[in-house]
C-alpha cells in the first residue's frame, strides 16, 4: 500500500525495498523537470539526507531519503527525460532504498492523509 | 507591504487558469496551464501573448523632451526618425545603469517604456531633470510574439503587416461592442522573435486580448517563458546582468551608446558617468558572456565562475541561467573577463562540482526580426 511523507515523495514497499517517486502535486509545483541528478547505487544515506536535485524550468530542488539504508537502484531513464516525472509522476519512480531496519512504514501518511495535507 | 497592483487583464488571467504571482509590486501570471516549457516552444513556432502591462509607460512631451532626455540617457534621440524607436540606458554619476528602456518618436511627443520595478524611480528621475513624465495609468501593454504574430495581429489591424522591427505606429482598433480603442504599436519585444508590443485603453484590454486570443496561432504566455526566452535570445534583464554597479561596457550594452555621443561625436557625452562610461567602451576588462554548460544540469544566477577545475579564486559570476527549451539545454549569461575568447571553457561551481561551460557567442537562437 502507497504511503506518503510531507516532502510530496510517494513510498511503496515492495519485499525488504522501498521504491520511491514524488507524487503529482509535487510535480505540479516543480513545473517542467528538466534536469535530475540520481544517488549512486550502493550509498548509504540517513533518514532526511538530500539524495536527489531535480531542477524545473524555475527552480532547484531536493528529494530526502525518506528512512535511513542503501539505494539499491536508481531509475537512470530519468536522467534523459526527466519530463517524464511531469507526465505521470506515479510511474516516474527515482530509486529503491532497502532500509537498515526493515520496511515500516507506519510513520508515513496513508492517501487520505496526504490529500489533507495538500487540501 | 502595500497591496500588489492588478493589470487591466488579471480577471482575464485568473479565468485562463494562470499561476499568478508578485512581480515588481505586481500580481502577475507566471504561467498558464500550458506550463512554461510548452508555452516557450509555442511562442518561437507561432505566437504568445503576453501581458506587459506592468511595465511603466511615460509620455514627454514639451520642446526639450529630446534634449533633455539625451541628458539623461546616452543615445542619439535627436536622431531618432518620427515613427522609429530605440533602445537606451539611464546611467547614474558612477557610470552605472539606473535602468533600460525603450524611446520611441511619436512626433509631437517621445513616448518611453521603462522596467516595472525601476518605473517609480525612473519617474522621479525625469520629474527632477524637469522633463514633466506624463505617467501614462489607463492603459495596457500587451506584447504578441512569435513568427505568427503578423499574421494574427494583422486579422486584427491589417496596417500592422507594413510595419518593419522598431517600427511604432497608431492604428484604430474597432471593438466587437462597435467602440473604438486607438493603440500604440511597435514591431518589437523581448523574446528573440519578430512581434509587437501594444499600447491599448485598459478599458479595452480584455476585448482586445479575447480577441487576439480566438487567433488559431496565439496562446498566452507567462512570465516564466518570457524569461526563457529573452535568455536564449541573448537579451540582458535589468537587475540581474546589468545594475547600478555595472556599466554599460561590462553590461556588453556599449552598442546602445551611438558615435555621435561618443568621443569626438557631434554630441559627445553630457549624460550621468559620462566621462567614465565612454573611455571603457571597447575597453571593458569585464563583459556579458553567453555560456553553455556541458550536461544538462542548469546554472543559474549567483553560481560562481572558475578559470580551471581547481583554481581558487572565481573569475566571474552567471548573471542569468536556465534550461533553454528550444536549445534543449543549459543557457546562462555571465560577467566574465572579456578578453577570454569565445569557445574557451570554464567551470561553473554547483553544488560542490566543477561543471565546465564553454563561452558562446549570443544569441543562442537566432533571431527573426523583420528588418
Amino acid at each position: 500500500m502507497l504511503k506518503y511523507t510531507e516532502d510530496h515523495e510517494w513510498l511503496r514497499p515492495e519485499g525488504d525495498e522501498i521504491v520511491v517517486g514524488i507524487t503529482a502535486h509535487a510535480s505540479e509545483q516543480l513545473g517542467d523537470v528538466v534536469f535530475i541528478e540520481l544517488p549512486e547505487v550502493g550509498r548509504e544515506v540517513a533518514a532526511g539526507e538530500e539524495i536527489v536535485v531535480i531542477e524545473s524550468v524555475k527552480a532547484a530542488s531536493d528529494i530526502v531519503a525518506p528512512v535511513a539504508g542503501t539505494i539499491t537502484a536508481v531509475n537512470e531513464a530519468l536522467a534523459d527525460a526527466p519530463g517524464d516525472v511531469n507526465a505521470d509522476a506515479m510511474a516516474a519512480w527515482f530509486f529503491r532504498i532497502k532500509p537498515a531496519d526493515g520496511v515500516d512504514l507506519a510513520g508515513f501518511m496513508d492517501e487520505a492523509g496526504y490529500q489533507a495535507l495538500i487540501g | 507591504m502595500d497591496a500588489l497592483k492588478r493589470t487591466p487583464l488579471y480577471d482575464l488571467h485568473v479565468a485562463l487558469g494562470a499561476k499568478m504571482v508578485p512581480f515588481a509590486g505586481w500580481e502577475m501570471p507566471v504561467q498558464y496551464p500550458m506550463g512554461v516549457l510548452n508555452e516557450h516552444l509555442h511562442t518561437r513556432k507561432a505566437a504568445g501573448l503576453f501581458d506587459v502591462s506592468h511595465m511603466g509607460q511615460v509620455i514627454l512631451g514639451g520642446r526639450d523632451a529630446v534634449a533633455g532626455l539625451e541628458k539623461l540617457v546616452p543615445a542619439d534621440v535627436a536622431g531618432l526618425a518620427q515613427g522609429r524607436q530605440r533602445y537606451g540606458l539611464f546611467t547614474n554619476p558612477e557610470g552605472g545603469i539606473l535602468d533600460d528602456l525603450m524611446i520611441a518618436n511619436k512626433g509631437d511627443h517621445l513616448f518611453l517604456v521603462v522596467n516595472a520595478a525601476c518605473a517609480a524611480q525612473d519617474i522621479a528621475h525625469l520629474d527632477a531633470a524637469g522633463l514633466a513624465p506624463e505617467v501614462v495609468t489607463d492603459r495596457a501593454l500587451l506584447a504578441l510574439q512569435g513568427p505568427a504574430a503578423e499574421a494574427a495581429l494583422a486579422r486584427l489591424v491589417p496596417g500592422v503587416a507594413g510595419m518593419r522591427f522598431m517600427d511604432v505606429a497608431e492604428f484604430e482598433w474597432t471593438a466587437p461592442d462597435g467602440g473604438s480603442a486607438t493603440l500604440w504599436v511597435s514591431r518589437s519585444g523581448y523574446t528573440g522573435e519578430d512581434g509587437f508590443e501594444i499600447s491599448l485603453p485598459a478599458d479595452h484590454a480584455e476585448a482586445f486580448t479575447r480577441a487576439l486570443l480566438d487567433q488559431p496561432e496565439v496562446a498566452p504566455i507567462g512570465l516564466g517563458a518570457r524569461d526563457s526566452l529573452r535568455l536564449e535570445a541573448g537579451l540582458p534583464l535589468y537587475g540581474h546582468d546589468m545594475d547600478q554597479g555595472v556599466s554599460p561596457a561590462a553590461a556588453g550594452l556599449g552598442w546602445s551608446i551611438p558615435k555621435v555621443r561618443r568621443a569626438g561625436g557631434e554630441r559627445e557625452g553630457g549624460f550621468p558617468g559620462a566621462e567614465r562610461i565612454l573611455p571603457e567602451l571597447g575597453k571593458s576588462a569585464r563583459a556579458r558572456r553567453g555560456l553553455i554548460p556541458e550536461g544538462r544540469a542548469p546554472i543559474r544566477e549567483g553560481v560562481e565562475l572558475y578559470r580551471t577545475s581547481g583554481s581558487a579564486e572565481p573569475i566571474g559570476r552567471v548573471t542569468s541561467g536556465g534550461f533553454g527549451p528550444s536549445v534543449g539545454g543549459p543557457v546562462a549569461m555571465a560577467s566574465l573577463p572579456a578578453d577570454l575568447p569565445e569557445g574557451e571553457t570554464v567551470f561553473a561551481e554547483l553544488r560542490g562540482k566543477r561543471i565546465p561551460a564553454r563561452i558562446a557567442p549570443m544569441p543562442f537562437v537566432t533571431p527573426t526580426y523583420k528588418r
